[in-house]
Formats: C-alpha cells, structure tokens, sequence
C-alpha cells in the first residue's frame, strides 16, 4: 500500500479521489437530464446547463486532467487566455434575443 | 520522470536550459492543441446556442424515451471511459505494462460503444429525411446543419482518440513509448469527454420534445 499510495500521491490524486469525482460527473449529468424532464423556457434551461456544465468541465479539467496538480504556472498559461477569449465571442450572444423579437 | 529530467537540465530560470511549468514538451503541446480545439468547439456551440435562441419554432425531436435515455447512455459511457483512462495513466506511471494496456483496451471499448450507439442514432434520424440543409419537421433548416455539424465533429474526435489509444496501447505494452505518452494521449481523451460534457445538454436537453 505504501509504495502505490506515495506514487498515486506524488502524480495527484487517489483512485478514490478519482472515483468520487466520477460520481459527482455522473450527479450532474443526471441533474441536467432531470431538469430537461421537467421543462423550463430555453433561456433559462441555457442558462442552467451551461452553468452545470462548467462545473462539470472543471472537476474534468482540474483532477482528470491533473490541471490541479500542475505547477499553477500552467494554469496561468492556459486558462485566462481561453476564458478570455470565449468571452469574446460570447459579446455577440444577446443579439439572439434581438433576432428573437425582431420576427413577425 | 520527465519532470526530474527538465528540473536537472534547469540551470538558470532564464537561461532557456529547462521548464517554466515543470512537463515535458509533448505534455505542453498537447494542452496548447487543447486550448485551440476548445475555442473551435466554443465557436461552433456559441453558433448554435445564438440560432437555438433565436428561434422560438426551433425543432425538438428527442423524446425522453428513448432518445434523451439513449445519449444520457452515452454519456455515461463517455464519463466512464474518463475513469479507465485515468487508471491507465496511474498504472503507467507505476510501470505496469499489462494493466496500462487493459485498461487503455477498456477506454477504448467505452468510446467504441459510444460511436455505436451514436451511429444507430444518426441512421434513425436521417431514416427520418433529417439532413444538414432539410428538416423534415418543418423547423429551422438550421437544427440539421448544426446537429450534424457538431456531433459530427465531435465523433470524429472520438474515433481518432480511439485509434490514438489503440497506437499508445500497442506500442506502450511493447515498451516502446514512456508513461508520458499514455499521460499524453489522456488529456486529448479527458477533452473529447469535456467537450460532449457541453454538446449533450446544448444539443440534446435544448431539444426535448414534451
């Protein structure tokens, strides 16, 4: 057990660890699908699921992808520049609600 | 390790010698390609959430049962297939040739299941004369261009991380490659699960039919 756990620990995390960030991956999904069943308007269904989606991305992102046990170096690098940029191109989203209304 | 490798070579911060961020090159080049395919998927969803909201007659042709049953399946099979690549790279990291291979097969099993299933879903669709520019249901022309645009893409993505894995399995269980690229081949395949992560709800839970 040692010698597993001290390798397992010097790369990040424990199959355990692993194992709960599975299941929580897991909830989520069965959340989003719960409230698909019960039936919101679409932009607050968009709303919803992106925000439990990026949750999703995180756990993903930080222990699957060891991102979390980087050097935060790394982190720095990668991370900023992409949020950055994809609120870039979300500048332009609420132009959908003006198309919305701009219909017959 | 090549983190031992990069620090022994480090000799000054600036001296060019090492790592700022401590992994080796094929680790920092697949997270750069990762970052640029994750503004590729950002733009084609952030284009279809613009025309899902624009269109309040868009069409919605996933039941509960079977359809959104069906890709809440895949998903599981893509989230699990997360789990055995993980396990992969822990056993590569301990030098366990064998149970490195087993595990890569059974993450490429997940993603061989997920391409099945995905697959007996496209043929039902386009069995119901949905295509890119034509929709059968009598919605936005949009909805075919946009679900066949990006789940297209995103299969695509599956099946050549399940080739990929099938090359990292073969020739690490032949001792050819390090436990880097196993690590390696894991993030490409941690970022097609990440990006079905949002493709399933956008796509599918957007288009419940009640």
């Amino acid at each position: 057990m040692t010698a597993h756990t001290s390798e397992a620990q010097a790369h990040g995390g424990t199959t355990r660890l692993f194992i709960w960030v599975w299941v929580w991956l897991v909830a989520i999904t069965g959340i989003e699908v719960f409230l698909a069943y019960i039936h919101f308007s679409p932009a607050v269904m968009l709303t919803m699921l992106i925000g439990l989606s990026v949750v999703k991305a995180a756990l993903i992102i930080s222990y699957f992808m060891h991102l979390r046990f980087e050097r935060i170096g790394l982190f720095y690098l990668l991370i900023p520049a992409l949020v950055f940029c994809i609120c870039l191109m979300a500048v332009f989203f609420p132009d959908s609600f003006r198309a919305l209304h701009l219909r017959p | 390790m090549s983190e031992h490798k990069v620090e022994a070579t480090l000799e000054t911060p600036w001296s060019g010698g090492g790592s700022p961020f401590a992994i080796g090159s094929k680790k920092l080049g697949m997270w750069l390609f990762i970052v640029s395919d994750a503004l590729t998927f950002t733009a084609l969803l952030m284009a279809y959430s613009y025309v899902r909201m624009a269109n309040p007659d868009w069409t919605t042709p996933f039941p509960i049962w079977p359809a959104v049953a069906l890709s809440t399946l895949m998903t599981v099979f893509l989230l699990g297939s997360s789990l055995t690549m993980v396990m992969g790279v822990a056993a590569a990291h301990r030098n366990d040739r064998g149970a490195t291979v087993k595990w890569l097969i059974a993450t490429m099993v997940g993603g061989l299941l997920f391409i099945v299933l995905h697959a007996y879903e496209w043929n039902h669709l386009i069995h119901d004369g949905l295509r890119p520019f034509q929709n059968p249901w009598g919605g936005p022309a949009l909805f075919g261009a946009t679900f066949f645009g990006i789940t297209g893409l995103h299969m695509t993505h599956v099946a050549i991380g399940v080739i990929y894995l099938g090359i990292i399995a073969f020739g690490f269980g032949r001792g050819k490659w390090s436990s880097e690229d196993v690590e390696v081949s894991g993030l490409y395949w941690h970022f097609v699960d990440l990006v079905w992560m949002f493709v399933f709800p956008l796509i599918y839970l957007m288009s419940v039919k009640y």
